[in-house]
């Protein structure tokens, strides 16, 4: 029996995805935001919490899935990574479970399109539910955003 | 370990005694007679000491003590200063702060100073030159050694008490004993003596306070002090520092002094006394005059001395950050009465404005620090430097007391550090040049700051050569700054200017203090990006000035909000020369770019909603449009924008660190209704 770790679950694309908890700041309703001129495409703008200028992303465009209509059950996770603070669009946030660590296997090559190296492992919570854990610090990592802009270009 | 809470405060002052000691050598450099100089120097030596001692930081405790005893020489007249003594001092100066700044880094302030010591120990045994005083000298300072076996009092100290009970003044003997299991001595002691400094004077202690503060003693200690305050309340105040199990306080009149003075047991060690007393006296009159004179203003300032407080820097963040929120509110409750239209409701409002706009004042003031903090260093630096490139400069400051915001402060350093050097390099010509010109030997250069409106401007103007303008532009030519077209075009002030770019270097010669062409572009992009601008005037032969104009905070500026379609952002008031609307056949093409004319001049019109990619942009094609005259140095844009919403006060927020390097948006702010608004970086918009 390994540690246990507290993930938030949230759902993208009719796939489940987990987050630490420790990771999560809070977790936000969509709410108006403004625009940031010439950033990429899933930089969605910047919202007022709480005083501070956040950052949000959405997470469907980020992974290169198709982006959807928001609706009521849409939700921002704020998440923290070293000093950086952004929001995280997702279709719903609705779970905290406890994983056992010895449950989580590696990520296989290609999960549902996303690039295996912003996975951190798949949890197997039972025999049908399957949970990815993401690998933050990757999903976050600017130099990639810097690349995608001078590709844009 | 328990000392850390000391740390920073140790860190603090020994800084400034640091800068003290350095203050004081320069002085002393262009007056070297002057033996209070000298005095004050000691005195800080020995707090430096004594701090150190007590915080465990042994080398710098003992290098401080060789500069203390060849600092002692000196002003008991044994000891002449010269350049050789001046340059180690400054060297052993060097070393403390580097040792200081091991310290701050989380180091233990260990630093190889045996060469200085070497050479002060030289100096003190009179090795380095003359070999006769030698003897005299280290037969004084091994005197020192031995203060364990001083007198009880010295004839100077005496006279100070007689005098003092004439006068009618409270003379005691305190004598104060710690508890046996006290950690800090030391530390206990000098809040005693921190204490007592509170009521009057400490004329003596023994053993004495460098042996107290090093924890050279066993458990108790004694006193002479000279006071206005009674008895008991001393007995209370001593007693009341934690740790000290008893303090007596025995009142001294003349009867009592005599007393102490021939103690019957002890013949050996006041003739001992008597001798050491009769042989220190003669030879130095002036010692004890100008010691009392330097002890008076001490003593005068000690009951005031409570009128500041030392804050951590990041309370005062935080006070601010929170006046940012509440001015959020503010601008929010400004429109809501105005939509509510209830005069109670407005009335309160702008009340609350008004307090508020008080208090931002207030919030602004304490962030403020004098000028002072960043020059203080650089007479020393300018030393340094003329003397490396044998020049003679004489740097003159005024307004040091000029208050800018910290952080500010924090960042402008580097910049003038670079200006000065430049000055001192390029600016003042080699002392031959400047005979043969007709100046004086000496070079000036004039470092000023001042407030007007709401900026700082700091000017740095030297009596050298001046700026060459033909020479500038044959080498912006030849490095391909500027072409043959332009360069006959531009006026002497965008000639200056050129100095500022990358790349770009008059020396001759390639120097060791500036010349490599890094220096000015770096600092006019610091100074830009802390929202400042310079600007240099030249006069060929006579010198040049440099001014470096600079916001007074950086955390709230004035900005026009403006709309572009349904998007709000916000442009800084400083960079806006001119808002106005234009009748849309008023635009002209050029080479396919719209441009219009403007106070005799013709200027790009660039439409912001199309280059910020705002949804549902349109061209106007009829009517008119409205537009923002923007500046960046000489050149001018006119921006295209839907409407103006007005002028605001905004609290610059940054837009976190994932987003960077953004295109035109240098951050970003909170408008009343709790939507961000983008500051546009005007400085992007003009090439």
């Amino acid at each position: 029996m390994g540690e246990e770790v507290k993930v938030i679950v949230f759902a993208l694309a009719h796939e489940e995805y987990g987050v630490e908890v420790e990771k999560v700041r809070t977790i936000e309703r969509m709410q108006p935001m403004t625009r940031v001129p010439k950033t990429p495409e899933f930089v969605k703008g910047v919202i007022n919490l709480r005083g501070v200028v956040t950052p949000v992303i959405d997470l469907r465009g980020r992974f290169g899935f198709p982006e959807s209509e928001y609706t009521d059950n849409t939700r921002i996770i704020i998440v923290a990574v070293k000093d950086i603070e952004v929001g995280l669009i997702v279709d719903s946030a609705n779970d905290v479970i406890d994983v056992d660590t010895d449950c989580i296997d590696d990520p296989p090559e290609i999960v549902g399109g996303i690039k295996a190296k912003y996975l951190r492992g798949i949890a197997k919570i039972t025999d049908e539910r399957l949970l990815i854990l993401l690998n933050l610090e990757e999903v976050l990592n600017k130099s990639e955003i810097i690349q995608l802009e001078s590709l844009e270009e | 370990m328990e000392l850390n809470q000391y740390l920073s405060m140790f860190i603090d002052e020994s800084r400034e005694h640091l800068q003290a000691m350095n203050d004081n050598l320069l002085s002393l450099e262009s007056s070297p007679e002057d033996v209070s100089i000298v005095h004050n120097i000691f005195r800080s030596a020995h707090t430096l000491k004594g701090m150190s001692a007590t915080m465990g930081f042994e080398d710098l405790a003992s290098l401080t003590h060789e500069m203390e005893n060849v600092l002692d020489l000196v002003r008991n007249h044994k000891l002449k200063m010269d350049s050789f003594i001046f340059d180690w001092i400054f060297k052993s100066l060097d070393a403390l702060e580097a040792m200081v700044e091991d310290i701050i880094q989380g180091g233990t302030g260990k630093l190889d100073v045996t060469a200085i010591v070497a050479a002060l120990k030289s100096i003190v045994s009179g090795d380095y030159l003359k070999g006769g005083a030698a003897a005299a000298e280290s037969g004084s300072a091994s005197a020192k050694q031995g203060a364990a076996k001083e007198p009880l009092l010295d004839e100077f100290q005496l006279s100070i008490i007689q005098q003092s009970i004439e006068a009618g003044m409270m003379v005691c003997l305190i004598e104060v004993s710690v508890r046996e299991d006290c950690v800090l001595k030391a530390a206990r002691a000098y809040m005693v003596f921190n204490a007592l400094e509170q009521h009057g004077e400490v004329i003596k202690s023994t053993p004495s306070v460098e042996d107290i503060e090093q924890e050279r003693f066993d458990r108790s200690f004694s006193v002479f002090f000279v006071s206005g305050t009674d008895k008991e309340t001393l007995e209370k105040q001593v007693s009341s520092v934690s740790e000290i199990e008893k303090a007596t306080v025995t009142l001294v009149d003349q009867a009592k002094l005599d007393e102490l003075m021939n103690p019957p047991a002890a013949p050996a060690q006041q003739e001992v006394a008597a001798a050491s007393a009769v042989a220190e006296a003669p030879p130095e009159p002036a010692k004890p005059a100008s010691q009392a004179e330097a002890k008076k203003p001490a003593a005068g300032n000690a009951p005031v001395s409570n009128r500041t407080i030392r804050v951590d820097i990041e309370r005062l963040d935080t006070l601010m950050n929170l006046f940012s929120e509440l001015l959020i509110d503010r601008v929010r409750l400004e429109q809501l009465a105005s939509e509510v239209k209830r005069s109670d409701l407005t009335e309160t409002v702008e009340h609350m404005t008004r307090v508020s706009s008080d208090l931002q004042n207030i919030v602004l003031k304490l962030r403020m620090v004098p000028i002072d903090t960043v020059f203080n260093r650089f007479p020393r630096m300018i030393r340094d430097v003329a003397k490396t490139l044998d020049k003679k400069v004489d740097l003159v400051i005024t307004g040091a007391d000029t208050e800018l915001d910290r952080t500010v402060i924090d960042e402008i350093g580097d910049p003038l550090v670079h200006l000065l050097r430049n000055s001192v390099d390029h600016g003042v010509e080699p002392r031959a040049d400047r005979i043969e010109a007709g100046k004086s030997e000496t070079g000036t250069i004039n470092l000023r700051a001042y407030h007007s409106g709401n900026h700082v401007f700091i000017e740095i103007e030297d009596d050298g050569r001046g700026i060459n303008r033909d020479k500038v532009l044959s080498i912006a030519m030849k490095n391909g700054i500027v072409t043959q077209d332009q360069a006959s075009k531009m006026s002497d002030e965008e000639v200056y200017l050129l100095l500022f770019a990358s790349g770009f270097s008059t020396a001759d010669k390639i120097s060791d203090i500036s010349g490599r062409g890094v220096g000015l572009d770096v600092v006019k992009t610091k100074i830009e990006s802390l929202g400042g601008v310079v600007e240099v005037s030249s006069k060929w032969g006579k010198g040049s000035k440099f001014s470096v104009q600079l916001p007074l905070t950086l955390s709230i500026i004035s900005a026009m909000l403006i709309r572009l379609s349904q998007e709000k952002y916000a442009i800084p008031l400083s960079s806006i020369v001119e808002t106005s609307a234009i009748k849309t056949d008023q635009v002209r093409v050029v080479h396919g770019n719209p441009m219009i004319h403007y106070r005799n001049s013709v200027i790009p019109l660039v439409s912001l909603g199309k280059l910020f990619d705002v949804p549902n942009t349109e061209d106007a094609t009829e009517g008119e449009i409205q537009i923002v005259v923007i500046r960046k140095g000489e050149k001018l844009a006119a921006l295209i924008v839907d409407e103006f919403i007005g002028q605001q006060e905004i609290v610059l927020k940054s837009l976190g660190k994932y987003l960077t390097n953004l295109f035109a948006v240098s951050g970003a702010t909170i408008l009343g209704d709790g939507q961000v608004a983008l500051i546009i970086d005007t400085n992007a918009l003009i090439k």
